[in-house]
C-alpha cells in the first residue's frame, strides 16, 4: 500500500525569501483597541499545556483551575483547551466538566512517535475513550526523513480514523525536519491526510515553533482551501512565551489567512507560560500600570 | 463584522474583524524652519523668489524654500571650484574619509528625525524612510568612506585623478538617498559638489546641509541650490562645471545630454525604466509573490527600477494572479506616518494626475483593472495599487513609465519569449528573475538588456553592489567600485 503513495506536488519555498516575509510581520505595531482586542483573542487560542514527566494529578488540576479562571474577576475569555498527556485525560474531564474547554492530549507515543502503528493507534482509541475530544499526534519523522512518505501517510491516516469524532492535530516537528521544503510537504500530507489541524512542534526539540515555518505551514493551509474550500487549523507550539510574540503571529494569520481563520476553532497556540504575559499586558492595559507577576495565579 | 466576500465561498476574506488601532509615528519633535534656503559656501543664504512645499498627504505647506537663479547658481559653482582648488582637491584621502565617516555617523544619529521628514515631504510610509532610504544613505557615506584614502588601488595599473565641481540634479522619489548617491562618491573622490534636489522635495537635503554644517565640513564643498528645472539647467549648462550627473525623466536626461554635447563635460544619466520582473513555473511562487509586490508598490511605485512589467509563464499565470490579489488586498494604504502603512501618499498632485492618465489609457485600451476594496484618505494625493491584466506589449501601460503603483501583467509560454519580451522596451534599468533553476536563472540573465538584474529578489539595494541602465534608461554607474569612474579621470 505504501509505495503505491503519490507525494502531493506542492511549490518549493525559497528559505531567505520566507524568512524575510515573516520578519516584515514583526514590524506591525499593534496598540491600543487593536492590541486589547489581540490579547483577548490570544487567551481563547491557547492550548495551556503541561507535558512532563513529573505531571501529576494535582499539577493537572491546578492547570485546569487556572484554564477556567485565568484572572480572578477579569472579562478575558477561558482558555481554548488543556493539552495533557493521556493518562491526565480523566482528571482533566473531571476539573473541566460543564466548561466548553476542550480536552487534547498528545498521543501516537509522544514525543518520539517510534512505536508500530498498531500500537500508536491503540493509545489514541483508549484517549478518545477516556475523554478527549482533541488529540495531537505526532509524525514519524524517521520515515519521512528515510522517504517512507507512504507509510507516514498512512500512519496519520489512521489516527485520523483512530480519532473518531475527536479533532486531530499532526504535529511535524518542524525542527527535526528542518527545511522549509520539507515543512510544506509534511503539511500537504497531513492535510491530504485527514489532519483538523497542523501544528509545528512538540515543544521537546529546538527549534520548536518559529514564525517563517507557521508562515509555510499556513500558506499551505490556504492552498488547501482555495483547492478544496476545505478549512484546516493551525497551531504553532513551543517558545511561544510573549503577548508580543503571539500578537504578531496573530497579525500573520490575519494577513496570510484572512478573517474566518482569527478564531480557536482554526488557530491555536500550544503554550503554557504565554498566558500569564498575556494577562499581565491586559491588566497594563487596563490600569496604565505594569502588574506584578506576584498578582497572578500559577498554572 | 468583517466585509461580507463578493467571490466564491473559497475566497479568503481579508476584513476589518480585527483591525491594527492607528499607530501614527509622532512628529512633534520635527523642528522645521518656516523657511528654507540654499547652502552655499558653508552658509545658509536665502533669495527673494520662492516656492512651498507641501505634504502630499495633507497638501499642508511644510515651507516655503528660495529658487535660485542663474547669479545665485554662479555663486554656488564660484564657492565650490574655490573650496576645490583650495582645500579638498588639496586634503589627503584619509582626511577626506574623516568627514564622510562624521556624515555617515551623524546621519544615523538623526536618523528619526530624517525618516519623519523624508515621509512628510515626501508622502512615502514612515516604514520605509526609516528601514531604508535613512540606513542606506548612512550606508552609503560609510562606503565611499572607505574608498577616499585607497583611490589608487580601485582601478590597479592605473592612475586617477578627480573632475573638479560636480553638477548633480536629483529625483523625488528618494530625496535624501539620492543625495548621498551622488555627495558620497564625488566627495571620495575628490570633487567638489553644487547639487539640486527636487522641488517637491527639498527638506531632508537642507537637514543634510545642517549636518555638513555641523560636522564642520570645509566651506563651498557641497553646496546645495533649490528651485526648478531653470535651476537644474543653470548647473548643467554652467561653463565651470566639470561633471554632471543627473537621476531623473528620459525626457529631461536627453536635453541635458544636448546641453553637455561638444563640451568636456563628464555625464552620467539615470533615468526611467520599465523593468521586467520574470516569473517561471518553478519559481517559489509565495516568495515571487512578495517579489512581485515590492517591485512594484514599494515607495508608491515611484521606483525607476520598478518591476512594473510582470511577466508571468502561461501555465501559472492563475495562481500567481490569485495570490497576488489576496496580497495585495492586505496592503493597508494611508497616512504615511503610520507605522503600519505599507502604501503612502503619492508625491505630488502632477505625478497623481499623469497616473491616472495612464490608468485611463490602460481602461481605455481594454486592459482588465484590478483594485482592492480600500479607502482613501479624503485628504492629500492618494492612488490604490492597480493590477492591470490581458495586457499584450501592444498597450500604452506595457509601454511607458507610469511611476506609480501600477501593474501591467502579461503573459509568456517558453524562456525565449520571456527574454524577447523583457527586451522590448526602449529602456533597460532592471528586472527580475524567478525560478529556482539556477542553471535558467543565470542564461535569462545573461540575455537582459538591462543593467540590473535580481535573482530572486527585488528591489535590494547596497552601497557595494553598482546600480545604473542601459539604452534609453541612461549610462554611467552608481554605488560599488563602478561608482568612483563617474567621479575620477583615470589614466
Amino acid at each position: 500500500m505504501a509505495t503505491d503513495y503519490a507525494i502531493p506536488r506542492v511549490p518549493s519555498v525559497d528559505r531567505v525569501a520566507a524568512d524575510e516575509r515573516a520578519a516584515r510581520f514583526k514590524s506591525r505595531s499593534i496598540k491600543t483597541t487593536a492590541k486589547a482586542a489581540g490579547l483577548h483573542l490570544i487567551i481563547s487560542m491557547i492550548d495551556l499545556t503541561t507535558l512532563e514527566g513529573k505531571d501529576t494529578p494535582g499539577k493537572v488540576r491546578m492547570l485546569c483551575r487556572k484554564a477556567r479562571q485565568p484572572l480572578k474577576g477579569s472579562d478575558c475569555p477561558t482558555v481554548g483547551a488543556v493539552c495533557v498527556y493521556p493518562p491526565m485525560v480523566p482528571i482533566a474531564k473531571e476539573e473541566l466538566k460543564g466548561t466548553d474547554i476542550n480536552i487534547a492530549a498528545v498521543a501516537t507515543y509522544f514525543p518520539s512517535g517510534q512505536a508500530t502503528i498498531a500500537e500508536r493507534v491503540d493509545e489514541v482509541r483508549r484517549t478518545v475513550d477516556a475523554g478527549a475530544n482533541e488529540i495531537d499526534m505526532v509524525i514519524n519523522r524517521g520515515s519521512f526523513l528515510a522517504g517512507d512518505y507512504g507509510r507516514v501517510f498512512d500512519e496519520i491516516a489512521a489516527t485520523a480514523e483512530a480519532c473518531g469524532k475527536a479533532h486531530l492535530k499532526v504535529i511535524l516537528e518542524t525542527g527535526e525536519l528542518q527545511t522549509y521544503d520539507n515543512v510544506r510537504l509534511a503539511s500537504q500530507m497531513a492535510i491530504d491526510a485527514g489532519a483538523h489541524f497542523i501544528k509545528t512542534s512538540t515543544g521537546k526539540i529546538k527549534p520548536a515553533a518559529t514564525m517563517p515555518v507557521t508562515l509555510v505551514m499556513l500558506e499551505t493551509i490556504r492552498d488547501h482551501f482555495l483547492k478544496t474550500g476545505k478549512m484546516v487549523g493551525m497551531k504553532p507550539a513551543g517558545g511561544i512565551s510573549s503577548a508580543k510574540l503571539a500578537l504578531r503571529y496573530l497579525a500573520m494569520v490575519k494577513e496570510t489567512l484572512g478573517d474566518a481563520w482569527l478564531d480557536p476553532d482554526w488557530f491555536r497556540f500550544g503554550a503554557s507560560s504565554l498566558l500569564n504575559d498575556v494577562l499581565m499586558q491586559l491588566e497594563k492595559q487596563r490600569t496604565g500600570r505594569y502588574h506584578s507577576d506576584r498578582y497572578l495565579s500559577m498554572s | 463584522m468583517g466585509k461580507k466576500s463578493t467571490k466564491s465561498v473559497r475566497d479568503l476574506l481579508f476584513g476589518d474583524l480585527w483591525e491594527y488601532a492607528p499607530a501614527p509615528q509622532s512628529s512633534g519633535f520635527v523642528d522645521l524652519k518656516d523657511h528654507y534656503g540654499h547652502f552655499i559656501n558653508g552658509e545658509f543664504v536665502t533669495t527673494e523668489e520662492t516656492f512651498e512645499t507641501i505634504n502630499p498627504a495633507t497638501e499642508e505647506v511644510l515651507a516655503t524654500v528660495s529658487i535660485a537663479d542663474d547669479a545665485t547658481v554662479d555663486r554656488a559653482v564660484k564657492a565650490a571650484r574655490k573650496a576645490y582648488d583650495n582645500v579638498w582637491s588639496k586634503m589627503p584621502g584619509k582626511e577626506r574619509a574623516k568627514y564622510l565617516y562624521r556624515i555617515a555617523r551623524m546621519i544615523q544619529e538623526k536618523s528619526r528625525n530624517l525618516a519623519v521628514v523624508e515621509t512628510m515631504d515626501g508622502g512615502k510610509p514612515i516604514r520605509e524612510s526609516r528601514d531604508v532610504d535613512v540606513p542606506l544613505a548612512a550606508a552609503h557615506f560609510f562606503y565611499y568612506a572607505g574608498w577616499a584614502d585607497k583611490l589608487e588601488y580601485a582601478f590597479p595599473g592605473a592612475t586617477v585623478k578627480s573632475l573638479g565641481v560636480a553638477g548633480q540634479v536629483i529625483p523625488w522619489n528618494f530625496p535624501l538617498l539620492m543625495a548621498a548617491w551622488k555627495i558620497a562618491p564625488a566627495l571620495a573622490a575628490g570633487n567638489t559638489v553644487v547639487i539640486k534636489p527636487a522641488e517637491t522635495t527639498p527638506l531632508t537635503a537642507m537637514l543634510l546641509a545642517e549636518i555638513f554644517q555641523e560636522a564642520g565640513l570645509p566651506p563651498g564643498v557641497v553646496n546645495i541650490v533649490n528651485g526648478f528645472g531653470e535651476t537644474g539647467a543653470a548647473i548643467v549648462n554652467h561653463d565651470d562645471v566639470n561633471k554632471v550627473a543627473f537621476t531623473g525623466s528620459t525626457q529631461v536626461g536627453k536635453i541635458i545630454q544636448r546641453a553637455v554635447a561638444g563640451t568636456d563635460k563628464k555625464l552620467t544619466l539615470e533615468l526611467g525604466g520599465k523593468g521586467a520582473n520574470i516569473i517561471f513555473d518553478d519559481a517559489s511562487i509565495d516568495q515571487a509573490v512578495e517579489g512581485i509586490v515590492n517591485g512594484i508598490f514599494f515607495n508608491q511605485g515611484h521606483v525607476c527600477c520598478a518591476g512594473s512589467r510582470l511577466l508571468v509563464q502561461e501555465n501559472i499565470a492563475e495562481e500567481v494572479l490569485t495570490k497576488l490579489k489576496h496580497r495585495i488586498s492586505t496592503l493597508i494604504i494611508g497616512d504615511p506616518l503610520d507605522k503600519n502603512t505599507d502604501v503612502g501618499a503619492i508625491n505630488s498632485r502632477d505625478q497623481l494626475d499623469n497616473i491616472k492618465r495612464l490608468v485611463d489609457i490602460g481602461e481605455a485600451e481594454g486592459a482588465e483593472k484590478f483594485q482592492p476594496r480600500c479607502t482613501l484618505p479624503d485628504k492629500g494625493f492618494f492612488f490604490a495599487p492597480t493590477v492591470f491584466t490581458d495586457v499584450t506589449p501592444s498597450h500604452t501601460i506595457a509601454q511607458d513609465e507610469i511611476f506609480g503603483p501600477v501593474l501591467s501583467v502579461l503573459t509568456f509560454r517558453t524562456p525565449d519569449e520571456a527574454i524577447e519580451k523583457a527586451n522590448n522596451t526602449p529602456y533597460g534599468l532592471a528586472c527580475g528573475i524567478w525560478s529556482d533553476k539556477g542553471s535558467k536563472l543565470f542564461r535569462v540573465a545573461s540575455q537582459l538588456k538591462c543593467g540590473i538584474v535580481w535573482g530572486n529578489t527585488y528591489n535590494r539595494f547596497d552601497p557595494t553592489s553598482p546600480f545604473g541602465g542601459y539604452r534609453e534608461s541612461g549610462f554611467g554607474r552608481e554605488g560599488g567600485v563602478q561608482g568612483l569612474l563617474a567621479y575620477l579621470e583615470v589614466r
